[in-house]
């Protein structure tokens, strides 16, 4: 009846005295932590869906009122190098979980390593996104306002109306994702770094499990990204 | 459980509560700036939205002092559409939305489900700095020559004119992610941080409106905030998605503002919504009637939340259909706001009711609010509304539902809440002073502009048609009143601070965890022991441990308060930090 | 009640609308007294006798509370089922209405009929169908007749519609009603309602402007197309230079510093290309609209702005005939 006055539960006063050192104070349990910490993971990816599905909608709404448009612009983008980046980033998706799969094994070399494999492919994806958005802007593709196609096969693009808004849509989504790309490089780094200081066991793994969480996410809004804007 | 624990319990002298506290345990400036305290965050947040909502309050007097002539009065046009802009923008964007959770929801929600703190109490600090840097881009978007677009930013103009709309729409994106933070620990915090027994039949229902807000918070703002970013991008690389001249569309940016702005609507209104809950429970000392109905139907509201953005595009060039089903849905939604209404007056039916501040603006609140309730109504309806869009109608709607429910509501919860934050007793007879002059002053500023509206009188205009002028002085009059009433409210607040009685811990006789179960000035950790809750948060009949045991006629206490009711935990110092 | 919230109905569909704003205000009334009577009498009825008091718990009643979520669901029903039926017929534009153009800038609104005329009173005719065809220049403005019920936005990239029959002659407002900048709340016009026969003779007459002498040409369309908003003839600051004194000034200073006479060349310049050059101290605001004036609309408006000056022409407009004759 009385709320007050019951003794606490048995967790909360074995855990106050042998508690890891991982473990904040305001938590019970490392298993209350982890979950907490993994729920929060999963809404902060609903946010980033909720972010890039804006840029969709944009996107859809524009295409249906400017297909033709959409089709010559779209042209336009190496598919080659696009179905490589797939590739890349499908690999970095691997690399991440096995590097997850590693420690919950407490292996931990195994695991810098994987972090170190799919740093060196989200490295790659930038390179590639780099040499694709140079052979942009020398034909003047820009986004919007400075937008001035010329020279090979974007010369056409010239006479087609709203083409720049398809470019300004590209680089938005594709700089937008690409920003992600470089946020979740240096994440991993810095769990690379703290993994070979050896702050990771099968025990406590947490930041390493989120940031797979989140790189297969930017992974995720890539595969859509990649037939949206270089195929249909 | 026994009525043995129990008695010692109650019976134990309370001479710790001079002890630590939460204010007193570090005190450095430092202390403050890098608290990870959940309370100590809340009392961040209170004082700088004080500041905003001050400020944006100041400029609302502004406005209504130009209006209070047909023709130019004090400022010229541009001027005020600086001031009408900067003051919807504050008060949305920079108070309403993080109001009630950044404050009291930090302050009491951990409290209520009886945790140490919220799950993440960094990304919580953060969440304030992350304010900070929001409202500081506003005070550059000032600097920088003002904004005259209006809180809603509609593009093309937005686009044209020059000023500080670059660092407003930065600051808006900025101050997004604060919310975000917050609303994400939240969420967290009520589905993994509950204490032993605290089922979710067991919540409070502030916590249920808590819970209902962040998901709405988790939800939306992101698009806000991507909006913002394509706005941005719009003026500096004219990236054509919004601008008319370059293939975009000002519909598509109506259709991406209000699919954030309509649920931020419920961002500001559920929260008030909880701390109804709670002031008419305590304060009739019975059970909510309706319990379930009212926590389920802020998530229904929460979801349905998301599908009515288009009624406030009913004359703006969407499709017809799309119109008429937005309407529809919108009536949905209005049905839980009723039922909750209905629930609250019923929950006073054979109650015991206190009239202290906090109840008098409870009740405030159910006729202001109703009244935003009716004529929301009134403007969901398809053909009526294209006579009062974009009208004074419109403007009075929103404020008697952000105003008169919102800000009321929270005025009743700080009162409420004041002095477990503070520990101090506010001035009781003064703060029904200010209540009553808040209503009467309220009703008197924006009853006229109901009727201004359906006569026709547009919004955002500075100037207007002499035939408007009467009523137009009526508002002006009003909000000096409504204006004397909120600095009343500073006034004795500030005062109590210093040389208010000192509280006990549970002023009120209320049976939530915060009130109960921890000291009157809360420990650091909020509960010198984890509470084992074995009881709805309103079942008083139940709540020996504030009363009493037996049937509640034992008691003797004469005075004016309810019997003090003990700190509950035992006060063995078992804390190791 | 109507008298009280509304204003003067005069359109056809005003009733319909007046019908359903009276109703749902007056079952609104209702429950508010409803709703706060119960309040105020439980509030006084069930007042703490004594502080410890502990009321008994009250059962909860499931018939009451499905009784208030069905019958408010009802209600709503009934009044959207209403309000959905009169929005349709708002929309629904008859085929036979006759049309006027409604042309929106920053702040002016511009009426445009049938036969060429253009007007900046919007004169209707009384008891016939009338369909407005609007589009804006720059940015989205609103039309909204308080009297006739009936608005709707102007948006830059597409044509959007109202119509409305007129019930009563009369002069009554029209507002711009979406935010449009500076002088959003100077954006109005006037609407006549006039009897057919009046309509008419109107129309003929001021279709006649070939005849109008090229001064007075200027002056109406100074007031038409919005050039007061920004340009006053008082020497009075606004949004774009005054008028008076402009022509024949030697020393007008640009905003990148050079100085230069203003003759007719430069006035037609500045109307037809207002982003060429720039007064000092101002930002090129001007809509490109201006391009599509006739050359004797664009002569007439710089005799109209010549004649705002006393200083004599400059040497430049010496022995020449202006542009066109």
């Amino acid at each position: 009846m009385a709320t007050d006055t019951d003794i606490a539960p048995a967790p909360t006063e074995t855990d106050h005295h042998d508690h890891p050192a991982h473990l904040q104070h305001h938590f019970v349990s490392s298993e209350q932590q982890f979950d907490s910490a993994k729920l929060g993971m999963w809404l902060f990816l609903i946010t980033e869906i909720l972010l890039f599905s804006a840029m969709f909608v944009a996107y859809a709404v524009y295409r249906q009122w400017h297909p033709e448009t959409f089709v010559a612009a779209s042209e336009t983008l190496n598919v080659t190098m696009g179905t490589i980046n797939t590739i890349v980033l499908l690999t970095s998706s691997l690399t991440v979980a096995l590097s997850i799969h590693y420690i919950q094994k407490d292996e931990v070399k195994k695991c810098i390593y994987n972090l170190g494999a799919t740093l060196v492919l989200a490295g790659g994806f930038m390179v590639i996104k780099y040499f694709e958005y140079t052979s942009k802007f020398e034909h003047g593709a820009y986004p919007g306002g400075m937008f001035d196609p010329h020279g090979g096969h974007y010369a056409q693009l010239a006479d087609v109306p709203f083409a720049s808004q398809f470019f300004s849509i590209y680089f938005v989504m594709t700089g937008i994702h690409g920003l992600h790309v470089i946020i979740g490089m240096a994440v991993i780094g810095w769990v690379a770094v703290r993994a070979w200081m050896g702050s990771f066991s099968s025990e406590y793994y947490t930041p390493v499990e989120l940031t797979g969480l989140y790189w297969h996410l930017v992974d995720i809004v890539w595969i859509f990204l990649f037939p949206m804007l270089y195929l249909i | 459980m026994s009525t043995d624990t129990q008695n010692t319990a109650v019976a134990q002298p309370d001479e710790h509560e001079e002890g630590e506290n939460y204010l007193n345990h570090e005190t450095s400036v430092w202390s403050w700036l890098s608290t990870k305290d959940h309370k100590r965050i809340g009392v961040l947040y209170c004082v700088t939205l004080a500041l905003v909502f001050l400020a944006a309050g100041v400029l609302a007097l502004v406005m209504r002092a130009e209006l209070s002539g047909p023709g130019e009065t004090m400022m010229a046009n541009d001027t005020y559409n600086q001031v009408f802009s900067m003051h919807g923008i504050m008060m949305v964007f920079l108070f309403l939305v993080p109001s009630i959770p950044a404050i009291l929801g930090n302050f009491v929600l951990p409290m209520q489900i009886g945790a140490k703190d919220v799950a993440f109490p960094r990304l919580n600090l953060a969440s304030w700095y992350v304010y900070l840097a929001g409202a500081t881009l506003t005070i550059m978007a000032l600097l920088w020559g003002g904004v005259d677009t209006g809180w809603t930013f509609y593009t093309p103009y937005s686009k044209t004119t020059g000023g500080g709309v670059l660092w407003m729409t930065s600051a808006i994106f900025v101050a997004g992610f604060a919310n975000i933070f917050t609303g994400l620990n939240f969420i967290v915090t009520i589905h993994k941080m509950r204490a032993p027994g605290m089922t979710w039949n067991r919540l409070p229902l502030f916590v249920w409106g808590m819970y209902a807000t962040s998901i709405v918070q988790v939800l939306a703002t992101p698009v806000i905030g991507i909006t913002m970013v394509l706005l941005i991008l719009e003026q500096v690389l004219q990236i054509g998605i919004f601008d008319p001249s370059l293939g975009g569309d000002p519909v598509l940016f109506q259709h991406f503002f209000w699919f954030y702005s309509h649920p931020a609507v419920y961002i500001m209104i559920l929260p008030a919504f909880g701390i109804m809950s709670e002031l008419i429970a305590t304060f009739s000392r019975s059970r909510i009637f309706g319990y379930r109905a009212i926590a389920l139907s802020s998530v229904a509201i929460a979801m349905l939340g998301f599908l009515v953005w288009g009624h406030h595009m009913f004359v703006s060039g969407q499709s017809v259909v799309s119109s008429i089903v937005f309407s529809l849905i919108t009536y949905l939604i209005g049905i839980p706001s009723g039922i909750k209404v209905f629930n609250w007056v019923a929950t006073l039916y054979k109650g015991s009711i206190w009239l202290q501040t906090p109840m008098i603006y409870a009740l405030s609140f159910l006729f202001l609010f109703s009244i935003g309730g009716f004529t929301g109504i009134m403007v969901g309806v398809l053909s009526v509304d294209v006579h009062l869009h974009d009208t004074y109608y419109i403007v009075s709607h929103f404020h008697y539902v952000m105003m008169g429910g919102t800000v009321v509501a929270l005025l009743g919860g700080m009162h409420y809440w004041w002095p477990k934050i503070t520990g101090r007793m506010y001035n009781e007879t003064l703060g029904k002073i200010a209540a009553f002059l808040i209503f009467v002053g309220f009703n008197l500023t924006f009853f006229p502009q109901l009727v201004l509206g359906a006569k026709g009188m547009p919004r955002r205009y500075a100037t207007y048609a002499d035939r408007f002028t009467e009523l137009h002085q009526l508002s002006t009059a009003g909000s000096g009143v409504l204006g004397v009433g909120l600095f009343l409210v500073l006034g004795y607040a500030l005062w109590s601070l210093k040389y208010g009685e000192k509280a006990p811990a549970n002023p009120w006789g209320a049976a939530t965890l915060e009130w109960t179960n921890v000291a009157a000035l809360p420990d650091p950790h909020n509960f010198k022991r984890t509470p084992l809750i074995t009881r709805g948060p309103y079942d008083f009949h139940l709540a020996d441990e504030v009363f009493g045991g037996g049937d509640g006629e034992a008691d003797g206490d004469q005075g004016l308060r309810v019997p003090d009711a003990a700190p509950a935990a035992p006060l063995e110092p078992s804390r190791d930090a | 009640m109507g008298d009280f919230w509304l204003p003067e109905a005069a359109s056809t569909i005003a009733p319909e609308v007046d019908s359903l704003f009276l109703f749902v205000t007056a079952v609104s009334a209702i429950l508010l007294v409803g709703v706060t009577g119960a309040m105020l009498y439980f509030v006084y009825r069930y007042r703490r006798q004594s502080p410890g008091e502990r009321p008994a718990p009250v059962e909860e009643s499931k018939l009451l509370e499905i009784s208030w979520i069905v019958i408010p669901t009802i209600l709503v029903l009934l009044v959207f089922n209403w309000g959905f039926k009169s929005y349709v017929k708002m929309h629904a534009v008859p085929s036979e209405a006759y049309e006027i153009r409604v042309q929106a800038q920053q702040w002016n609104f511009l009426f445009e009929y049938p036969n060429g005329v253009t007007s900046d009173t919007l004169y209707v005719p009384e008891g016939e169908k009338v369909k407005m065809r609007m589009s804006s220049a720059d940015v989205l403005h609103g039309f909204f007749i308080p009297a006739f019920r009936v608005k709707y936005d102007i948006l830059p990239n597409r044509y959007t519609s109202v119509w409305f029959e007129a019930t009563k002659e009369g002069d009554y407002d029209l507002f711009c009603t979406e935010y449009c900048g500076r002088n959003h709340s100077e954006m109005d016009k006037v609407v006549r309602v006039v009897s057919q026969d009046e309509f008419d003779n109107w129309l003929e007459e001021a279709g006649t402007s070939e005849d109008i002498p090229l001064p007075e040409l200027g002056k109406q369309l100074y007031s038409q197309r919005g050039c007061q908003g920004c340009h006053s003839l008082d020497g009075s600051e606004m949004v774009g230079p005054s008028f008076q004194g402009l022509y024949g000034r030697t020393d007008h200073e640009m905003s990148d510093g050079t100085t230069l006479t203003v003759d007719e060349n430069y006035l037609r310049e500045s109307i037809l290309k207002p982003e060429a050059r720039i007064v000092a101290g101002y930002n090129n605001l001007m809509p490109g609209s201006y391009s599509s004036l006739s050359e004797r609309q664009l002569t007439g408006l710089i005799e109209f702005i010549k004649e705002q000056s006393d200083k004599e022409p400059p040497a430049s407009d010496q022995g020449q005939t202006t542009a066109t004759n």
